[in-house]
């Protein structure tokens, strides 16, 4: 069993968590994620790694209610416990690896998109630790929808907010926004995006057009995490990869988005889509803008 | 009674049973498993222990049986074997303890399988435990899965009073044994959990939910968590698929990835929040274990199924019993039939396996005919569902992490089959992760012979 030390609403159907777990504590890196399971039935959810504590051995992750699992485990308060907490899976983010000079000298703008928010927090504290300020966009559809806000100031070099209905921030799409960034003089090295899938898609076509190399984190359906069931597979440069083991993070402008996006919706239940209806309309997750035309 | 052949063996009705997973086969009662024993005439240099992988004396327990003393028969198997209610269900005995005994040179052979099973039921339903070590060494041992290999390691080492840890990757221990042979083959909560629970009992802990390689490395075990030695029994792998056009579509599944979401995850079961496809028409491809069991799981849900295969029925891999129950369950079996693209239809959904008809050639290196196309041979299987089971690649998550453990050009661990010993000091592995996929008696003797490797490694240190 895995104690929740804190849980909170962070806003409509967005929850916080902060979780024991020394195992998975003492080894994370940011880009990881963990599988979580609430009770002896429950599903096997992978949820990204949002921040961790390798002295208090906690980890924190942020999740966004879409189907039953997921609505179930909102129901926890500090205290519960989650049955199953597995991790960390999958390989850190790059930006690990590199030498912080080299770090250094790069303009890294990061995207994120609705929940997505949570995953992107991590990479961003990492380098701002290590003396390297990245500038990031989060995009939401409506002011509500925005998450993370103080946490993310408080780590980015430059923070840029935008709601598609302009309730808060700059106002459209975060692809609106990378290319207002650009025309307004800004150069960018690298570019790190999370959130839908078909956000990451939107954003990878602009930043093709821009020609910054692009990072995204994927989130096919899982099953076991570790290799042996290939649920998770995905088309990227024309091969197929297994995103809990050799991602979740590719190459952008080599992933295969509208298979991937196929595969996603293998089963989404009645019930889950009828619940992201309601919350986002036809943008699903937020941030975009452009499901409209694309579901 | 006739004496060449075996007492039958009373299972579920085929029609009855292909629409539910409760247990094929029934077993034998006390009765029945006695008139079986009588068969067995106790051979002096019995063949059939020198075909069973894990030595057991087979007639010293069946003779056990015959004189209705069934908890001396189970204390002899526990001596080479920890799961024999499941080995007695799952073990290809045709190929091994049966397919050497004498009463199978003129009729049928004994029945050692059912009588192993009847046995290990008896003493479940008894609370027979098996024995544990009398003292403990205070010697601390890791085990890497908890798949037979791990079980039976980690078991035979309790017993020598070792202190052992399995580290499981998953949220339930038993590695196949829970997540990919079905409910109505092996039954979990009857048969895995309390094999799983003997080995328990004899002292070993489980930690579920732990990925080494991930969360711990080997060399973190040994150093900083204070393990004298590993044993890794991490299993077969990643699934491969074939290549071909169409099989990223949705509806096409790793076998692995549908026996999971069946088993482990228990999607079969009314109430489930497991989703899985349930098909209306499945083709799964394939020939082994694997592929008659992801079949026959994907019949009990409701699918007409076809397993298409390459060669034919000669060179099934699947143990014949299985394909038998498979085909008295109403699978179709469409043989020399190899696919070459999956079709889909405009939203990305498989609607179809085109295939080419295929004829045996010459043997080839395995000695098997080899299959070839037959030229114009092309053909459409209209289905909603795929399953792939072409078979497994090593998981490279442990021998990566893992400096001075070297592996083979086919990317399996390299071990010495008499040991388990590794290429690394104090490391020792067995199972799948050494040999592929294989057989779970297999894996149970690698699992043994490590543990007398590590005990004698550990007793000279
Ligand atoms: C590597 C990775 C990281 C993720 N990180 C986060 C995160 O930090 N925060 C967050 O809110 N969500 C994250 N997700 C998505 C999250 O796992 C799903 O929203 C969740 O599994 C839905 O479960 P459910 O039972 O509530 O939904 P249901 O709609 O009931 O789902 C049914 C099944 O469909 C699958 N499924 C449905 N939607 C998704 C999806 N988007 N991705 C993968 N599988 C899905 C699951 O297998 C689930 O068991 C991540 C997914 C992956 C693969
Ligand atoms: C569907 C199916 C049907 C089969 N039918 C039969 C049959 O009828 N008869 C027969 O004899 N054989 C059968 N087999 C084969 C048999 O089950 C295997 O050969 C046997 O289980 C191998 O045992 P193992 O202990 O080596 O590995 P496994 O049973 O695969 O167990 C390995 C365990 O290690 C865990 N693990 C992996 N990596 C890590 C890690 N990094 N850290 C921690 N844990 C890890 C896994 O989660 C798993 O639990 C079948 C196999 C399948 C898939
Ligand atoms: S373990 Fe398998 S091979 Fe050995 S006696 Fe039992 S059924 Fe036969
Ligand atoms: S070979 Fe057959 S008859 Fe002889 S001891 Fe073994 S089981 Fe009995
Ligand atoms: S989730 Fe099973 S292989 Fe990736």
């Amino acid at each position: 069993m895995y104690k929740i030390l804190e849980a909170r609403e962070l806003t409509t159907n967005i929850y916080l968590m902060e979780v024991e777990a020394r195992r998975v504590a003492k080894r994370c890196q940011p880009g990881q994620f963990v599988i979580v399971r609430m009770d002896a039935e429950g599903e096997r959810i992978p949820l990204t790694i949002c921040d961790y504590n390798r002295e208090k051995g906690t980890v924190t992750i942020v999740f966004q209610t879409v189907g039953a699992g997921t609505k179930k485990m909102g129901e926890l308060k500090a205290g519960d416990s989650l049955h199953d907490f597995v991790g960390p899976l999958g390989c850190p983010s790059e930006l690990v690896d590199e030498p912080v000079e080299e770090l250094k000298e790069k303009s890294i703008l990061f995207v994120a998109g609705g929940v997505g928010t949570a995953p992107v927090y991590p990479q961003v504290k990492w380098l701002q630790k290590r003396g390297v300020n990245a500038d990031v966009i989060v995009g939401a559809k409506t002011k509500d929808l925005i998450i993370l806000e103080e946490e993310m100031e408080a780590v980015a070099g430059n923070l840029y907010i935008t709601t598609d209905d302009g309730s808060y921030g700059r106002s459209g799409m975060v692809t609106q926004t990378i290319k207002d960034l650009v025309e307004e003089g800004k150069h960018y090295d690298v570019c790190i995006a999370i959130g839908p899938m078909i956000m990451m898609k939107f954003v990878c076509k602009m930043t093709e057009e821009l020609g910054i190399p692009t990072v995204v984190s994927l989130n096919p359906i899982m099953v076991d995490g570790t290799g042996m069931c290939g649920a998770c597979r995905v088309t990227v440069g024309g091969e197929v990869k297994f995103a809990c083991v050799d991602g979740p993070e590719f190459d952008g402008h080599k992933v295969d988005f509208d298979q991937a996006m196929k595969r996603q919706q293998l089963y989404q239940t009645m019930e889950g889509r009828a619940l992201l209806k309601e919350q986002e309309g036809t943008t699903h997750h937020g941030g975009c803008g452009n499901c409209t035309d694309n579901n | 009674m006739d004496v060449l052949k075996k007492v039958p063996v009373r299972e579920q009705d085929a029609k009855v049973r292909a629409t539910n997973f409760e247990e094929v086969c029934f077993g034998y009662n006390e009765e029945e498993a006695r008139e079986e024993a009588e068969r067995c005439i106790n051979c002096k240099n019995a063949r059939c222990i020198v075909g069973c992988p894990v030595s057991i004396n087979i007639p010293a327990f069946i003779e056990k049986v015959k004189e209705g003393d069934v908890e001396a028969a189970y204390h002899i198997i526990n001596e080479s074997s920890s799961l024999p209610a499941v080995c007695g269900r799952v073990c290809p005995q045709e190929s091994q303890c049966e397919g050497v005994c004498i009463r199978g040179i003129k009729g049928e052979p004994v029945s050692i399988g059912k009588l192993e099973r009847f046995v290990a039921d008896w003493a479940c339903e008894k609370d027979v435990k098996p024995e544990g070590a009398k003292e403990k060494n205070g010697k601390r041992v890791a085990v890497v899965g908890s798949g037979p290999a791990g079980l039976t390691c980690a078991g035979d080492l309790a017993k020598l009073g070792y202190d052992v840890t399995i580290f499981e990757a998953l949220h339930e221990a038993g590695g196949v044994l829970v997540y990919g042979i079905p409910e109505f083959r092996l039954p979990k909560e009857k048969v895995v959990a309390k094999e799983i629970e003997n080995v328990r009992s004899l002292g070993v802990k489980i930690e579920t939910n732990v990925v080494v390689g991930k969360a711990v490395t080997i060399d973190e075990l040994m150093d900083e968590e204070g393990f004298d030695a590993v044993f890794i029994g991490s299993g077969a792998g990643l699934p491969k698929f074939m290549g071909i056009p169409g099989e990223q579509a949705n509806g096409v599944f790793s076998a692995n990835e549908y026996l999971t979401r069946s088993n482990l995850m228990k999607a079969f079961q009314e109430g489930s929040t497991t989703p899985i496809m349930k098909g209306n028409k499945v083709a799964v491809v394939g020939g082994g274990n694997v592929a008659m069991d992801a079949a026959r799981t994907a019949l009990r849900l409701g699918a007409e199924v076809h397993v298409v295969y390459r060669r034919s029925e000669e060179e099934l891999p699947a143990r014949v019993e299985e394909v038998h129950h498979a085909k008295e369950e109403g699978i179709i079996f469409d043989l020399l039939t190899n696919p070459v693209e999956i079709l889909t239809n405009e939203k990305g959904w498989v609607s179809g396996i085109k295939c080419v008809k295929m004829e045996l050639g010459a043997p080839d290196e395995s000695g098997r005919r080899r299959p070839v196309v037959k030229p114009d041979s092309e053909f459409v299987i209209e289905v909603d569902t795929v399953i792939m089971s072409l078979g497994t690649s090593p998981n490279p998550l442990i021998s990566s992490t893992t400096e001075g453990l070297e592996t083979n050009k086919w990317k399996c661990i390299i071990a010495d089959e008499n040991s388990g010993k590794t290429t690394k000091e104090g490391v020792y592995a067995g199972g799948d992760a050494v040999t592929g996929a294989a057989t779970v008696i297999l894996a149970m003797g690698a699992g043994k012979a490590a543990a007398k490797g590590i005990d004698e490694y550990l007793t000279n240190k």
